[in-house]
């Protein structure tokens, strides 16, 4: 095929490219300007000056004071030191509350709190409705005086739906409970303003917004009370010990400038290309299922379910046309459930097998898109035409749960 | 990503013999849309009562639909009696091997085809006469049992890589365990086939004795405890906890999790630990 791109890259939400404004920040930061931020000499302390500028930068993204801003190796890292550092400010507290569809960085970590700590504690999962939205009355009965922290993540990183996490935090903080949110698919593709907020703690990830991966943020708001978790020298006003990432530290500061000015782009053009692609792969597959809320979602991420087929079968598939995506199905996983969030949702098995992801950034284009809508339906009806599942129980095109066969 | 051999991509992206015979003469279906992965399996007899035909159905992950691929070329040509020879290991070994975790798709070919065959004689399905073990994937007993005989496996993870048990919920975790030991106990007669290192009996307890001295007993005695080697028969070593282990009630997990995986690291891969009854 004349034209046929070589690489489809609809995969943002594991990770993204580095934008080439970043790299070309970055650069002078590896051989030339190589001094360590902390030294006394003029070499080093231009480093500083830049890493400063940074913190600027990412603060301006997301509405907050540079001195709010801590950087870490990872959104990971923020996640653990926040959630930790909460629990070490109330430590006659035992209670945490989250939810049942959290990334493994916040959910394992609820999972291991007790040998971490070296304290029993009790998790509350909040559940999610069929639209993997929460319940705000179920979530403030939850809340107890024995409840330290409150982690729930800004959007999902499979379906995209976006949690009230300022209403939630409002509602923490009139019980005087600390709230901590992973934000990491949230920051650079929906608007943040933490001077409005009552946020406490709010997580970054460098690679998911265009910048290197290897690099994270904390926002920690002034006087919420902070420990450390990793310890040593004095870098990050001691909050995070470790000399500096310094190149990936400047690339994040540059992606979130980045981002702010794309801010119209991510929810103008790359919510028409991606509710183009939802609506055009709804419309030309039978028993496709979208999996999350309309409209309470990122501008950039589609979760579809395909009925009676598995979903790494087409990743492989959709991998031989260069096509980047990823899937709650079991066999991707590496374990043998489907995704955590899909169940949690309440996706049947026969879907949650059979889902894929698709997550855009302000790099794809139309022609992607069409590309995409072009194989697809070919691919599903391929594998279809294999599975004991479909033509067994459905004749013709329609089949499925909503069959009017049986 | 997968490191799935070129073998299993092409019969993924070309699967030979998709489709169903409609006067089959036998019908095996196994797997179901819940467990993420099904295969039915369709084979026509010659007038020379060998295979003429066989198609496949799959929903699957890229290794079941290969596995089904492979099955339907390797048992045409063959009698019911050849076809019945078939293992799970030959069907992986056609494919040029799978990665450890898709084993279990490969079972799914073998199970298949004896459904199939015993559609076709009219009897039972014999893997389904088996206890149901694991719920949430369905499997009974006895596919455990000749599983953990003919690949010689020797920890859970592997029974849930071969058959998907205990991939679940883990509720079954302990059971597996059990049905472990009685296994292993029954094929501890069979030499071992690797050439490897043998050792004497003498050897292994000397060296068990130096890992318990240095690495275990040190850890143990943190928390009050001790342990002792009482006895070693084959692979089999007998341990009594003394101390605070004697009557902690975690003390088998530390047994499994703990005493078993520092022997086996060190001292042999095969060893099995036991408390002293």
């Amino acid at each position: 095929m004349v034209g046929t791109p070589r690489v489809v890259y609809m995969d943002n939400n594991a990770t993204t490219r580095v934008d080439p404004e970043v790299v070309a920040a970055m650069l002078p930061y590896f051989s030339d300007l190589y001094g360590n931020p902390s030294s006394m000499h003029t070499f080093g302390g231009q480093v500083g000056r830049k890493i400063a500028a940074a913190r600027e930068q990412v603060a301006a993204l997301i509405g907050a004071e540079s001195e709010e801003i801590i950087f870490t190796s990872c959104g990971t890292e923020s996640d653990s030191t926040a959630i930790l550092s909460a629990l070490q400010a109330y430590p006659e507290k035992r209670h945490i509350v989250t939810t049942r569809v959290e990334h493994p960085a916040v959910k394992h970590l609820c999972e291991h709190l007790d040998r971490l700590t070296g304290h029993k504690h009790r998790v509350t999962r909040l559940p999610v409705d069929r639209d993997g939205l929460l319940d705000l009355n179920q979530y403030e009965a939850a809340l107890s005086d024995d409840t330290a922290v409150v982690s729930v993540m800004w959007a999902n990183n499979e379906t995209g739906v976006i949690f009230p996490v300022e209403e939630m935090a409002r509602i923490a903080k009139s019980r005087g409970i600390l709230f901590h949110t992973d934000a990491v698919q949230a920051v650079g593709k929906i608007p943040i303003n933490m001077a409005d907020s009552a946020i406490d703690f709010l997580s970054i990830s460098g690679h998911k917004l265009h910048a290197p991966k290897g690099v994270g943020a904390l926002y920690v708001r002034k006087r919420v009370p902070f420990a450390p978790m990793v310890v040593g020298g004095h870098q990050e006003q001691g909050r995070r010990g470790g000399t500096e990432n310094v190149c990936s530290i400047i690339g994040l500061g540059q992606a979130c400038e980045l981002a702010q000015a794309r801010m119209e782009d991510e929810n103008g053009r790359v919510r028409q290309l991606r509710d183009r692609l939802e609506e055009g792969l709804l419309s030309k597959i039978p028993n496709a299922i979208r999996n999350g809320h309309r409209e309470q979602r990122l501008p950039n991420t589609t979760n579809i379910s395909f009925e009676f087929i598995e979903g790494e079968s087409i990743l492989l598939h959709l991998d031989q046309y260069g096509i980047c995506a990823s899937s709650g199905s079991a066999c991707t996983s590496g374990s043998l459930e489907p995704s955590h969030v899909l169940r949690a949702m309440g996706v049947p098995y026969t879907a949650a097998h059979g889902s894929v992801r698709l997550s855009l950034s302000v790099f794809n284009t139309e022609e992607e898109v069409d590309f995409v809508l072009d194989k697809m339906p070919g691919i599903i009806a391929k594998l279809r035409e294999m599975s004991p599942f479909w033509q067994s129980s459905h004749k013709g095109a329609v089949g499925g749960a909503n069959c009017p066969c049986e | 990503m997968w490191e799935y051999t070129d073998k299993v991509r092409d019969h993924f992206m070309n699967p030979r013999n998709v489709g169903e015979i409609p006067d089959a003469d036998g019908i095996g279906e196994v797997g179901s849309l819940a467990c993420g992965d099904a295969l039915k399996l369709f084979f026509k007899l010659g007038p020379d009562k060998k295979i003429a035909d066989a198609k496949f159905k799959t929903f699957g992950c890229a290794s079941a639909v290969a596995s089904s691929s492979a099955l339907t070329e390797m048992i045409k040509g063959l009698t019911l009696e050849e076809a019945e020879k078939i293992t799970n290991d030959d069907i992986a070994d056609y494919l040029g091997g799978l990665p450890k975790e898709k084993m279990h798709c490969s079972v799914m070919g073998r199970e298949a085809l004896e459904a199939a065959i015993a559609n076709y004689r009219g009897l039972p399905i014999p893997m389904a006469q088996g206890e149901v073990v694991c719920e949430c994937f369905g499997v009974t007993d006895q596919e455990i049992r000749r599983a953990i005989v003919e690949n010689k496996l020797k920890t859970v993870e592997e029974i849930t890589n071969y058959t998907k048990a205990g991939g679940g919920c883990g509720r079954c975790h302990e059971q597996l365990e059990e049905i472990l030991r009685e296994q292993r106990h029954e094929i501890r007669e069979e030499p071992v086939a690797e050439t490897g290192k043998r050792l004497t009996n003498i050897q292994k307890i000397k060296m068990i004795e130096d890992v318990f001295e240095r690495e275990i007993r040190p850890a143990l005695r943190k928390d009050g405890g001790d342990i002792e080697l009482v006895d070693l028969d084959g692979d089999f070593v007998t341990v009594a906890l003394r101390g605070a282990c004697g009557t902690c009630k975690k003390s088998r997990l530390t047994l499994k999790e703990y005493v078993e995986k520092k022997l086996r690291e060190q001292v042999l891969d095969s060893l099995i630990v036991e408390e002293e009854r």
